[in-house]
């Protein structure tokens, strides 16, 4: 075998063991220089394991050689590679962003440690992603999570420990229940890898251990997911956490665990028992609705940056279960899309607000005043990515809206329609007083005298704000893997 | 299966799994709701190693004279769980270390009124920035 055939573990692998490397020198820099180019060489994996996937469809690595289903099976299709390469370049982007945010909000001796732990939470999630074993999930979810809980507790403000904490208490909750759920699949069919699990289960979907396990399943992915009455740990971990944390958590988390969603909806339990069978998909569009309209209402009301973008992104979250509580490809298509364009739009958003609060040390809207002619580049970059995420032509962020009205449409749903639509005008009303104080408010005559954020962090910010324009006119890619996956996984069901 | 004792040991699990579940909601000191959500991971892994007995089978040790085997495989599973279960509860701990340095308590009562006399105090602090500016 060459390493072309072991690229699925690498990607995971490499994050996996750069992270114990960082402890064992604790320097600052070399631990950032390790953390980088681990990113990127996972990002590169990534890169090539799409291409394979896209080329010669879906791969399956026997971990040790142990085929499946006795030994752990990771298994690329196209949803796994396509959600793995925004995660991994997610994960490469920041950690360029990383350094000089990092320098000057965790205290010099903790910086190797914080990177260390960085690493592992990504490696977690990169796992989850590739792993085709439901118990590895598990595992892979607990390192992140845990790995999380640690990063976003080293901010600077104290109730940054509190959120921590709480985030510590629902996370470990929500992970116990997909334990849960687990063991009542193992129970019923004695087995634990997906393809496996997906073949046995139609035979017995008809017991209570099975519903219950389901349910479990559902429920505790939902924690992890943040969906709508389950987000309450969000808020405060996001704008509490360091800045770096923030933009890296809030680009790959929520989204890794939407893969995790659709993974078990569509591909374990199949379409019919999800979404047919048991009535999900109504409960989703449901709470997908009321996230939308409701946590885009508090997030017009928030007067710390990092909080409204936080509560804006559970409403994007609610977007994206939307999505696939419509039930049909066009919904599935949305809901993969926005995961796609969402961490794009966020990740530029957060890293710019990290640029912000490198210069300033806090963002709340005061901060913003006359910030459009002190930081032109930062503030045009939060304006572009603030376009993408009301969904506006032509950014990332107008195609995902827009597959996800078709969707709507095409299950006649226009009342879902008017309130997708109401829930851009919220994000519009938001975005709108971000720009008002930093374009149209002189800047307070104490004002500290700020520059510039420096080049390192404005070109991670830059980059992605041009992936936000460029999937916006260029959709054959972003376009063409998530409504190929979505009808993979549709097919895969009925 | 429908007479009430019926598989005894889901009682069991079920039975700690809602008292820790209850501990965790109900507590509102840190320490102790963590005690409640080791109670709860732990009732899990009851609930998995239990399910790994088959009726009158064997410690899964090989030996030729035994025909049934007991399943290994959820005691395997559970091993990495409770690894799991403590590096949560050990985060967790820690976490509280940081929460008692940074606030002198581990009432969630007492943190929560800390942080909102902190947001109270800012605002004014704002206002009173702003009353200044006019």
């Amino acid at each position: 075998m060459t390493l072309i055939d072991h690229l699925p573990v690498l990607a995971v692998i490499v994050p996996l063991l750069a992270a114990p490397l960082c402890v064992l020198i604790d320097r600052a820099r070399p631990a950032w220089l390790i953390a980088l180019a681990a990113s990127w060489l996972s990002f590169g994996a990534a890169i090539l394991l799409l291409l394979q996937v896209t080329q010669s469809g879906t791969i399956s690595y026997h971990l040790g050689g142990w085929p499946p289903p006795w030994g752990i099976e990771y298994r690329i299709d196209l949803l796994s590679a396509y959600v793995l390469l925004i995660v991994t370049a997610i994960a490469a982007v920041v950690m360029v962003f990383a350094w000089h945010s990092v320098e000057s909000e965790i205290p010099s001796e903790r910086i190797a440690r914080f990177y260390a732990a960085l690493l592992l939470a990504f490696a977690g999630l990169a796992g989850i992603t590739t792993t085709g074993d439901a118990f590895n999930v598990f595992v892979f979810l607990e390192i992140s999570s845990l790995a999380s809980y640690a990063i976003i507790s080293m901010g600077r403000d104290r109730r940054a420990l509190n959120a921590a904490f709480q985030y510590l208490m629902m996370g470990t909750i929500g992970a116990t229940f997909i334990l849960i759920g687990i063991g009542f699949l193992y129970m019923m069919t004695g087995t634990l890898n997906m393809q496996d699990l997906a073949a046995l289960l139609p035979e017995v979907s008809d017991t209570r251990t099975v519903r219950a396990g389901f349910a479990f399943l559902t429920v505790g992915i939902g924690l992890k997911l943040a969906l709508f009455p389950l987000h309450l740990w969000l808020p405060n971990a996001y704008a509490y956490a360091p800045s770096t944390v923030t933009a890296f958590l809030a680009a790959t988390a929520t989204k890794v665990a939407v893969y995790a969603l659709l993974r078990v909806l569509l591909d374990v339990f199949g379409v019919e028992f999800s979404l047919q069978a048991m009535p999900l998909n109504l409960i989703l569009m449901v709470l997908g609705l009321v996230g939308i309209v409701s946590a885009s209402l508090v997030a017009v009301f928030q007067d710390d940056i990092k909080r409204m973008l936080a509560y804006s992104s559970v409403a994007q979250i609610g977007y994206m279960v939307l999505g696939i509580g419509l039930a049909n490809t066009t919904g599935v298509t949305a809901a993969i899309l926005h995961v796609f364009n969402h961490a794009l739009m966020k990740g530029a958003l957060f890293l710019a607000l990290g640029a912000i609060a490198y210069r300033l040390g806090t963002a709340t809207l005061r901060d913003f005043a006359g910030l459009g002619r002190r930081m032109p580049w930062t503030m045009a970059a939060i304006v572009i990515g603030g376009l993408s995420l009301i969904g506006v032509p032509p950014t990332a962020g107008f195609i995902s809206k827009w597959y996800l009205v078709l969707g709507t449409l095409e299950q006649g749903l226009w009342p879902v329609t008017l309130l997708v639509l109401f829930g851009s005008l919220l994000a519009l009303i938001y975005v709108w007083k971000l720009v008002e104080a930093a374009y149209f408010k002189p800047a307070p005559a104490n004002a500290p005298a700020v520059a510039e954020a420096p080049l390192s962090m404005l070109i991670p910010v830059w980059l992605l704000v041009g992936a936000n324009v460029y999937f916006g006119i260029h959709t054959d890619i972003s376009v063409g893997v998530a409504s190929q996956a979505a009808t993979q996984l549709m097919g895969a069901g009925g | 299966m429908n007479e009430l004792p019926g598989l005894y040991n889901d009682w069991v699990a079920i039975f700690l799994m809602m008292a820790g579940f209850y501990v965790v909601i109900s507590q509102g000191n840190l320490v102790k709701k963590l005690v409640g959500l080791a109670l709860f991971q732990t009732s899990v892994f009851i609930l998995y190693i239990s399910l790994g007995k088959v009726a009158g089978g064997h410690a899964p040790i090989y030996d030729p004279a035994i025909a049934i085997y007991s399943n290994p495989l959820p005691h395997v599973l559970i091993l990495t769980a409770i690894v799991v279960g403590v590096a949560t509860t050990a985060v967790g701990l820690a976490l509280v270390v940081r929460i008692h340095e940074a606030y002198g308590s581990v009432e969630e009562d007492d943190i929560q009124a800390a942080d909102e006399a902190e947001s109270t105090a800012s605002s004014s602090e704002a206002s009173a920035e702003e009353d200044a500016k006019q």
